[in-house]
């Protein structure tokens, strides 16, 4: 195959910066020293993650994750991680609603202004909503994190 | 190539013809449709006769005295003849039909399992079984105290003969219930030295069809098998539809699994009597339209012929190893001497959704994940594997539609 070989009918869903966090996730390790952890399991692909949250006062400090799964899983993981440091419990939950919102939807839903701002960092990944069956693959980290932020051992899956 | 030479002439384009939904085009591009082995296209003539029956003679079949539920009836009925032949039972009477494979099994679980084995027996499966036929197994023994052994694979993707024969040494095993070929990796299992090994050791052995009846002429007098399952939608029919062939002494033996109306002889409050075989295991209203709609896919199938139907598999599914083997970062799932027409592989640059979806994007239809087999995935120590499968109505530019789109997506994640 020629190097000119255009992959612009791939790129809809597989944007350079997910291929990027996929393939070189930049928070994709175990935390030694945390505070909560949980795991999330999709048995119908067989993808599998597991969050790791340490806090600073009475917000995110540091997200790890491991993640055996799809590009999207983990790049979702990766852009999560990135995404909640530093955020209050509370104005995480309100993200992954409305990240949630915007995985099944592909719409940027309306909210907070305080969302504005990581809602668009998580915008690249808004593609799957054209995928139901992947819908999942990109909410399942979020999943763990919320269990492990309510000090649940697993997620319960959608 | 020579027409002359090649006798066995197979006409994939005229086939094509037969299946309206290959004209559909997918994100705008031509249907490369490979995933048969979950569920096939179906021809027009089954389409066709499901209408023709809605439309003209619609009625509940075995009840009505009236001449639309007799035409129905009969028309219903002459699929039992079709499977009969197909399969070359004995009888008529020894097919059963039921909703699907997973239906049958089920059926065979319960009734089989529970009515004629006993506590402390072992019934027999493989390390390539589908969920359908391990779960019913799982469900006997935990009810009825059945012991569930599991003849091995080897890393070549083929049943372990010698491991399967010392399972049955202690005499214990009273069922063998294995796939007659794999939906993951191809596998057709010898399915005349399984049979054979197992009477020895006293036995009864039940095959699991649902693949190896689209790829391969079964005759179940030659196999000697004593029971065979298979689901009429991989077979170009309808859905809602299996068959449970069993050995009409076997079938007299067990009691019903369902009861309610159509299985029963006469009823009263104290005691109700069986309707004799096949009608004692189908109790309640059947799918009757897709009965008749799997006759169409059985003649269907008849008419293009076993033999030219596995040849042309075997074509493709030889132009599709050997062009795979020649791409960089592909593994191939077994390589089992005797298979028929359903690869399974791996990317190493990216995980199976991914390759899938990105196959999707070029038009073409793979199915990826454990393909309903977790144990055996846990076997190669693998989560999912992406998998194509190939029909009738295959071809070979559709293969290396196939692996061309596979290189991409590899140079894509390179
Ligand atoms: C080998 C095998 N066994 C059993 C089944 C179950 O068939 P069904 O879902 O029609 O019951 C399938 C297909 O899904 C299969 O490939």
């Amino acid at each position: 195959m020629s190097a000119s070989d255009s992959f612009d009918d791939l790129r809809d869903l597989y944007q350079e910066v997910i291929l990027d966090h996929g393939r070189k996730p930049r928070h994709g390790i175990r935390l030694d020293d945390f505070d909560t952890t949980a795991k999330g399991d999709n048995p119908m692909c067989g993808d599998r993650v597991q969050v790791w949250v340490k806090f600073a006062d009475d917000s995110i400090g540091r997200v790890g994750f491991e993640a055996r799964g799809c590009a999207i899983s983990v790049a979702s993981a990766d852009l999560m991680a990135e995404t909640v440091q530093g955020r209050s419990k509370t104005n995480t939950r309100a993200l992954f609603a409305a990240f949630r919102e915007m995985a099944r939807t592909g719409i940027c839903p309306v909210c907070d202004p305080s969302l504005a701002e990581p809602i668009e960092r998580l915008a690249p990944l808004a593609g799957v909503h054209e995928y139901p069956s992947r819908v999942k693959c990109a909410t399942l980290p979020w999943h763990a994190l919320i269990a492990a932020l309510d000090g649940a051992k697993e997620a319960s899956s959608e | 190539m020579n027409v002359m030479t090649n006798p066995v002439a197979f006409d994939v384009v005229r086939i094509r013809e037969d299946f309206p939904i290959l004209k559909q085009t997918i994100r705008g591009k031509p249907l490369v449709f490979l995933d048969s082995a979950a569920s096939a296209q179906k021809p027009r003539i089954v389409i066709d006769a499901m209408v023709h029956a809605m439309e003209t003679q619609y009625a509940n079949i075995h009840r009505g005295l009236h001449w639309m539920s007799e035409r129905t009836t009969e028309a219903y009925e002459a699929t039992r003849d079709a499977a009969a032949a197909l399969m070359n039972a004995n009888d008529r009477s020894e097919i059963v039909f039921t909703g699907n494979s997973t239906g049958a099994i089920n059926l065979l679980a319960h009734s089989y399992g529970r009515g004629v084995l006993k506590p402390g027996q072992a019934v027999v499966i493989s390390g390539m079984e589908h969920h359908s036929n391990i779960v019913p197994w799982q469900m006997l023994r935990d009810a009825h105290g059945i012991e569930l052994r599991i003849a091995p694979v080897t890393d070549a993707g083929e049943l372990d003969m010698d491991a399967f024969e010392a399972l049955l040494e202690d005499g214990k095993v009273g069922l063998v219930a294995i796939t007659h070929m794999s939906n993951v990796l191809g596998t057709i299992t010898p399915a005349e030295r399984i049979v054979k090994i197992a009477h020895a050791h006293g036995a009864k052995v039940m095959f699991d069809g649902s693949q190896a009846i689209v790829h391969r002429k079964i005759d179940v007098q030659a196999l000697g098998c004593d029971f065979y399952v298979w689901t009429g939608h991989k077979l170009y029919g309808p859905t809602g539809i299996g068959v449970l062939w069993g050995r009409k002494e076997l079938l007299e033996r067990m009691p019903p699994f369902m009861g309610g109306g159509d299985m029963i002889s006469s009823v009263t409050y104290e005691t109700s009597t069986w309707a004799a075989v096949p009608h004692k295991f189908e109790a309640g209203t059947p799918a009757i339209l897709e009965g008749i709609g799997l006759k169409a896919a059985i003649d269907y199938v008849q008419t293009i012929g076993y033999d030219a139907m596995a040849a042309h598999e075997a074509s493709l599914t030889e132009h599709a190893l050997a062009r795979l083997a020649t791409v960089d970062g592909v593994r191939v799932l077994g390589q089992a001497q005797d298979r028929g027409g359903v690869i399974s592989f791996t990317l190493d640059k990216a995980h199976s959704h991914d390759v899938a979806t990105l196959l999707d994007r070029q038009g073409i239809a793979v199915r990826a994940g454990h393909h309903c087999a977790e144990p055996l995935m846990r076997r190669f120590d693998l989560d999912s594997t992406a998998r194509a499968s190939f029909g009738v109505y295959t071809t070979h530019d559709e293969i290396d539609a196939l692996v061309d789109g596979i290189i991409r997506v590899r140079e894509f994640f390179q």
